[in-house]
């Protein structure tokens, strides 16, 4: 580690506090209806589709309904995306002339970009023509972000809201989460990061000759070098901001024409953690306490920190394997690399794009040391609440301070209380749900997958990374990540479809809950606070709830972890 | 449920075309005007012909100029067409044995260079397209390429700190070397 490197952190950390209260401020107030600055130009486009769409801003949902109106909106997205890349060979706008994607793997990308995971089975630069890009796989982005945070808004207004049966309006919610958020944000993003160097247009590849010419491994002469072009920068700005993670190309941010320079770095890592941070201002806001919000960031930062400090740590060692010869590691662990960002860098967003659910990578996380690897598996199965996804995180951590209210009632024998509302039966198993569905579909998936041949079979890495491979995929898939340890090779039927249907029910299996809970406390009364309430924005309540979390995580997901990064660990040492 | 087929299909399709055709062809459209050299692969020309582009590495292995970074890319090294990483643990015996074969290359190519060598040059990158080596991945290799090519060390060496770029802002990212920019100043030298 240098002293370098921890600058760099803290700049990040402080531009990031920094933005967390105007744009909470912002985005509270896009979700309930006062102007926002951008009025003039955005409340007619508002108004329009709304007509278009037969939609009554002021009709409200219960959460049956709102329930009901984002499964089918998700559904037909998932549908368009999986029929844009069946059809893409005959679409236009593919320079290229890539043909059609198979079943399988288009089954699997489109529930991947529809449940905001984007985990990735196929090579960008290598399937997919712009068309599917831009009007598929970009669109989801937007969309599948603006569900998470329409989801999450419905849950503030159960918490705010006295004996109702209604939680708000789902067409409104998303469609003034995309037009008034998402956008404009991705725009000014697009272009800065096109400023740095990532390729914005709609030509076919081009070649260039090479400088020195080369042979491949059957000794045919290789003479030029084909750049892959694209409308990459619009769809890596919205890919970082909407907790999506899905790259453009192959090798996502480590790609060159994807995040080319240090700054470019700086902007997009920013972007992972921007909404999912602000959000927690937001929520203050709206249930008229900011402490309240406050607290829940800084049990996110608070687990996030330590785990970001162990992986830099382990990064920073370089590899032991390759000590006896006689390489000068001062650099650290360059294995799947970038010179330009460096291990400090690296580790820096390994940790932000698996705390929140983002999965871009800039280094490839299969070439970490084994507890440098660890520590974003670890982060992922946390549940995606560590700032997690756009929305998603912040409702799956609501969902944990209820069971730390909970958990707090049982020690003194008071009924629980979180915001004013009584934490009864009900909430308590929807919130089970909310923490085991995701659990389970992990430890399932993966001892499916290890049991069977076709899941082993695309294993790169001996044992025991080789099962870390495929334990990190589940944990990918079914909290909604993305990111991979990439060398499990992954673009086959088993693969994409196991993975897939645990992208779907990782992703709504989830969300139905939480809108049920936030219907639940809808109807509910307010609870005066009394002398028995336990506060929930002090120092002891974060320190319960980050007790909670971590001990869930470690209680459900170390025997494991025991099998695969720390066993290699062990084996490293000896 | 029939009632919100309406709102749910048009929705999707007005979405579809905002943020999937508006947004990125107005994204386009001020990117070619603000920043046409960068929208478009940020390519060098010499003598008004391209010659690469400054962002994606090239794979250099003459002894006259200066090696990258070992690319896992397939078939064959530094394919723009498809980026890749090698995805190899650090336990992986095939790294292992990558590593200790380019540390062979490069010694055979300058045996008397006794420095140890900086982990970059025997280590893939993640794109398998870096565009960049450390300053003292360069350094390494200022004696073999001014032998090779019959100059002055001292003359090589200032080429290279020429090339070298700090972090921005003197503050992110990692002091480096663009290796094509770098060869192309090397075949300008006299």
């Amino acid at each position: 580690m240098t002293a370098n490197g921890w600058e760099q952190i803290g700049f990040y950390l402080i531009v990031l506090a920094l933005l967390v209260k105007p744009l909470g401020i912002y985005m509270a107030r896009v979700y309930e209806g006062l102007p926002c600055g951008m009025d003039r130009v955005l409340v007619p486009v508002e108004g329009l589709l709304y007509r278009l769409c037969g939609i009554r801003r002021e009709e409200e949902m219960s959460w049956q309904a709102y329930a009901g109106a984002l499964l089918l909106f998700s559904l037909a997205g998932i549908v368009l995306l999986y029929l844009l890349q069946r059809l893409q060979g005959f679409l236009p706008l593919n320079p290229q002339g890539f043909p059609g994607v198979s079943p399988d793997s288009a089954f699997n990308t489109a529930v991947s970009f529809g449940s905001n995971t984007n985990w990735q089975g196929y090579g960008g630069e290598t399937t997919m023509g712009y068309l599917t890009q831009m009007a598929g796989l970009a669109v989801q982005n937007f969309l599948s972000a603006a569900t998470g945070m329409a989801v999450l808004v419905a849950l503030i207004r159960g918490f705010k809201r006295r004996t109702t049966q209604t939680i708000g309006n789902f067409w409104v919610d998303l469609t003034r989460t995309t037009l008034y958020i998402l956008l404009p944000l991705s725009f000014v993003l697009a272009l800065l990061l096109v400023s740095q160097g990532v390729v914005q247009n709609l030509s076919p590849y081009q070649k260039v000759p090479l400088l020195q010419a080369t042979y491949d491994a059957e000794g045919n002469a290789v003479v030029e070098q084909i750049l892959p072009l694209g409308p990459a920068a619009s769809q890596v700005a919205i890919k970082q901001l909407g907790t999506n993670g899905g790259g453009f190309f192959n090798t996502n941010s480590s790609h060159p024409f994807e995040n080319p320079t240090p700054f470019s770095n700086f902007l997009e890592m920013l972007a992972i953690l921007l909404i999912p941070a602000a959000l927690c201002y937001t929520f203050g806001r709206m249930i008229g306490d900011v402490r309240q919000g406050l607290a829940l960031l800084a049990v996110m930062t608070l687990v996030f920190l330590p785990l970001l400090f162990f992986c830099y740590l382990s990064e920073s060692r370089g590899n032991p394997y390759l000590a006896q010869y006689g390489i000068e590691q001062t650099l650290g662990n360059l294995e799947g690399k970038e010179v330009r960002f460096g291990v400090a860098n690296s580790a820096l967003w390994a940790a932000a794009t698996t705390a929140a659910s983002n999965g871009s990578v800039n280094s490839m996380h299969d070439s970490f040391s084994p507890l440098g690897g660890m520590v974003p598996m670890w982060l992922i199965q946390l549940g995606e609440i560590v700032f997690g996804g756009v929305g998603s995180g912040l409702y799956g951590m609501l969902t944990f301070a209820i069971v730390a209210v909970f958990v707090a009632g049982l020690m003194v024998g008071r009924t629980p209380e979180y915001l004013g509302k009584k934490i009864e039966a009900f909430e308590m198993k929807m919130a089970a749900l909310v923490i085991l569905i995701p659990a389970a579909l992990v430890l399932v998936g993966t001892a499916v997958a290890v049991t069977s041949q076709a899941g082993v079979a695309g294993v790169a890495n001996p044992s025991p990374h080789g099962f870390s491979e495929i334990l990190y995929a589940f944990s990918s898939a079914g909290n909604n990540n993305g990111s991979a340890f990439a060398g499990l090779s992954v673009n086959t039927p088993f693969y994409n479809t196991l993975l897939g249907l645990v992208m779907l029910f990782g992703r709504f299996g989830v969300m139905v809950p939480v809108l049920a809970i936030a219907g639940s406390l809808a109807a509910k009364k307010q609870v005066p606070e009394g002398a028995g309430t336990l506060p929930t924005h002090t120092p002891l309540f974060v320190l319960l709830l980050v007790g909670v979390i971590v001990l869930v995580g470690a209680l459900t997901f170390l025997p494991a972890l025991a099998l695969g990064p720390i066993a290699e660990q062990m084996l490293a040492l000896r | 449920m029939l009632t919100m087929l309406r709102p749910a299909l048009v929705l999707l399709a007005a979405f579809t075309v905002i943020t999937g055709i508006a947004y990125p062809l107005v994204v386009t459209g001020f990117a070619q005007v603000l920043f046409p050299f960068q929208a478009n692969g940020s390519i060098i020309s010499k003598d008004g012909k391209p010659v690469g582009s400054a962002l994606i590495g090239q794979l250099f292995d003459d002894p006259r100029y200066f090696w990258g970074r070992p690319s896992a890319t397939t078939p064959f090294p530094y394919n723009g067409a498809a980026s890749s990483g090698s995805n190899f643990g650090q336990a992986n015996p095939a790294l292992h044995e990558r590593v200790a074969s380019r540390l062979l290359v490069l010694r055979v190519a300058d045996p008397s260079n006794t420095e140890p060598v900086p982990a970059d040059l025997v280590t893939a990158s993640a794109s398998g397209l870096d565009p960049h080596m450390s300053p003292s991945a360069a350094q390494f290799q200022i004696g073999r390429v001014a032998r090779s090519r019959g100059l002055d060390e001292a003359k090589v060496r200032a080429l290279v700190v020429d090339h070298t770029e700090g972090r921005t802002f003197a503050l992110l990212g990692e002091p480096r070397v663009n290796v094509l920019r770098l060869n192309l100043g090397l075949d300008e030298l006299r």
